[in-house]
């Protein structure tokens, strides 16, 4: 089958990850993951992003596949509930928002930036090799600390499931995916 | 022209519990299988020979490889 550019955006994914370890002001970068596919389930009211453009699946689909690391066992039932995929959505959510809350108490001076990537919201990896002063404000530095936290956490996630389970088993529970098919549902539940 | 039945099988996508995340469209050989709207996976059914690929792939394993019974004319030879 052709190949197309955007068959290619694993590179891009695998790039970010790997440039998190040299400064962590690159993590900024990833908030395109998360704007891309929101606006293009707003606009354009498809999953046009999961379906084409996304680098992650891509790189679990290649690991899991023509790397063979995964097992291709199906996911358990309660995994693809709808009740497990929203309530993962919603605690993703309530984590993400917390990494704000910290990142603003630091914007605010209440609190110091921690050179710190929190792996799985509980393990606290010293992260300070990667971080070599900003320009700007501590703060900027805190949410790219954060930010690198919720994607490397996403990551270990995704790739668990992808040797448990099947390669693309991430996709299933993706809190991106299950937000832009709801933004689908309800976008086109009038036509 | 005779009249025979043969069992053909086709994917079916086990639609309420679709993610939509495009891995079936991506390895159909036929481009028979689209996401519909975001929201989940349809099958054209014209187009769809059975292989099973989607099904292998799909990481919710929620397509399913059927047979059908289909009827239709057959040219007999000779």
């Amino acid at each position: 089958m052709k190949k197309n550019w955007y068959d290619y955006l694993w590179i891009v994914s695998l790039t970010y990850l790997i440039l998190g370890f040299f400064n962590i002001l690159f993590a900024w970068l990833g908030l395109l993951c998360f704007f891309i596919p929101l606006l293009i389930s707003i606009i354009k009211g498809n999953k046009g992003y999961c379906n084409r453009y996304c680098g992650r699946g891509q790189l679990f689909g290649l690991l899991g596949g023509r790397f063979g690391l995964s097992r291709k066992k199906d996911i358990p039932h309660w995994m693809k509930s709808k009740w497990f995929r929203y309530g993962f959505l919603i605690f993703f959510f309530i984590m993400f928002f917390q990494m704000l809350w910290n990142t603003y108490f630091v914007f605010a001076g209440a609190d110091n930036l921690k050179q710190t990537v929190t792996l799985l919201w509980t393990f606290k990896l010293p992260w300070n090799w990667a971080y070599h002063g900003t320009f700007f404000h501590p703060g900027v530095a805190q949410f790219a600390f954060g930010f690198y936290s919720v994607m490397m956490t996403s990551t270990v996630l995704g790739f668990f499931t992808m040797v448990l389970f099947k390669p693309r088993s991430w996709c299933v529970y993706c809190p991106m995916g299950t937000m832009t098919q709801l933004i689908c549902k309800v976008r086109n539940r009038k036509e | 022209m005779d009249k025979t039945k043969r069992k053909k099988r086709k994917a079916f996508v086990e639609q309420d519990m679709c993610v939509s995340c495009g891995s079936c469209v991506k390895v159909c050989p036929l481009g028979a299988i689209q996401i519909v709207k975001g929201i989940m996976a349809q099958v054209d059914m014209n187009k769809c020979v059975g292989c099973g690929k989607c099904a292998k792939e799909c990481p919710a394993s929620i397509i399913s490889i059927e047979e059908v019974e289909e009827e239709y004319n057959e040219k007999k030879l000779v």
